[in-house]
């Protein structure tokens, strides 16, 4: 059991990661990466929801009627988001308001939903615990990633702290202005899912039109 | 009657749900393949839309605000700590119902979008909605224009999505980037068009 244990932990971080292949709460990854402090307390969020709601969906698994799961689903994934919501006014209530809506979007994040219905519906508690955990590890790698590279070129700090001491400031970087905008994001994600793909040519989908090469005469 | 119409245009085109908030992106990437479909979709979260936000804003000003308990006799009751929970609620409520009923009334319709219809409920761009609604305050009639329209909004780009998707498909998209990784890539370009419409001042 501890090897599958363990592949259930690594396995979403590239090979089977909730973004890059399984298409899933993408919503959130690209609106809250501009800064890494925000990227961060958001992912540390997915993660204790995904965890905490595949475990009580586990447990409760086979006392759900299947024809109103969704809706029992959505009760206990939404109670726990009140929870985290509650939670960040108290103790971080700046990040709680740059986060704005975003945090009652955990509530429709697909990752949640999804790892409750596709393993969570069919796996007993504890593995279910360890696969949101590991499936929210993976949203929070590529969120942490995309905060990087977007709050570096983007303000010239990580975190807040000047790394690059911009030109406004008096130092060499010219800021990339765009790469704040809400559009770089996608092309973040969009370069990000090339070069994992390159790395792992497996995860390369399929042509749907096959280019034929016509032989000149 | 000036205000409604300026929050509606700003909400179709310089706020759009799709491309500058990023609500509803699951669906946008998986169900933005073929037009009709994406016509199907987008129809239904416009109408899931525009029911939800009004109705969201109701419970809201009756229920859970603070002191909007006073009608029963409890004015010092405030429960808005209950919204995320509620207006979810209504939305899960609301999607069985409107299936129920085109069901019933309107069978060629509900086949046309019978599958799309429970993934609306967990589209962020109609929970999103209803947080924005909340939000930035708005009145009754405030929130059905902004229901209507953001929904049209997000109609309009995930169906100019799915006619670039068409003819991308026949281009020559290096083995890394195809499918998901152009997808994205086209999706950003969209968005930096949107995003001239910000300088508009109504």
């Amino acid at each position: 059991m501890a090897q599958t244990r363990k592949s259930q932990l690594v396995d979403p971080l590239i090979d089977n990661n909730p973004i890059t292949l399984q298409v899933l709460g993408i919503c959130s990854a690209l609106a809250v990466t501009s800064s890494l402090k925000v990227a961060l307390v958001m992912a540390i969020a997915v993660t204790l929801v995904t965890a905490f709601s595949s475990m009580f969906i586990s447990m409760l698994r086979n006392q759900i009627p299947s024809s109103i799961r969704i809706i029992v689903q959505m009760v206990i994934i939404a109670s726990l988001v009140i929870v985290v919501d509650q939670l960040l006014k108290a103790y971080a209530y700046e990040i709680s308001k740059t986060l704005s809506v975003f945090v009652g979007l955990i509530i429709t994040n697909c990752i949640v939903m999804g790892r409750a219905e596709a393993f969570a519906m069919s796996n007993p508690p504890v593995a279910s615990f360890v696969d949101g955990i590991g499936n929210g590890a993976g949203y929070g790698l590529i969120l942490m990633v995309v905060g990087v590279i977007r709050e570096l070129f983007g303000s010239g700090s990580l975190f807040g702290i000047t790394i690059l001491p911009t030109v406004n400031n008096g130092g060499w970087y010219v800021p990339n202005g765009l790469l704040l905008l809400p559009p770089s994001a996608f092309f973040v994600i969009g370069l990000l899912i090339w070069a994992i793909r390159t790395w792992k040519p497996g995860q390369v989908e399929e042509r749907e039109y096959k280019i034929q090469s016509v032989e000149a005469h | 009657m000036e205000g409604l119409i300026s929050l509606a245009v700003k909400a179709v085109f310089v706020e759009n749900l799709a491309l500058s908030f990023f609500l509803g992106m699951c669906t946008f990437i998986a169900v933005s393949k073929k037009i009709s479909t994406a016509i199907g979709l987008g129809v239904s979260v416009m109408v899931v839309q525009a029911i939800t936000v009004p109705a969201n804003n109701l419970i809201l000003s009756y229920l859970l605000a603070p002191g909007a308990l006073a009608w029963a006799g409890f004015p010092d009751i405030d429960l808005t700590f209950l919204g995320l929970i509620s207006y979810i609620g209504v939305i899960a409520a609301l999607v069985q119902i409107l299936e129920m009923v085109l069901d019933k009334y309107f069978p060629p319709l509900y086949n046309a979008l019978g599958v799309y219809l429970p993934l609306i409920t967990v589209n962020c761009a109609i929970l999103g909605g209803s947080l924005f609604m909340v939000e930035r305050n708005y009145d009754f009639a405030e929130s059905l224009t902004y229901g209507v329209s953001s929904g049209f909004g997000w109609a309009l780009a995930i169906t100019a999505m799915a006619g670039v998707r068409e003819k991308l498909k026949y281009s020559d998209i290096p083995d890394g980037l195809q499918g998901l990784g152009i997808t994205f890539i086209t999706a950003g370009l969209m968005a930096m068009a949107f995003m001239s419409f910000s300088g508009v001042k109504l």
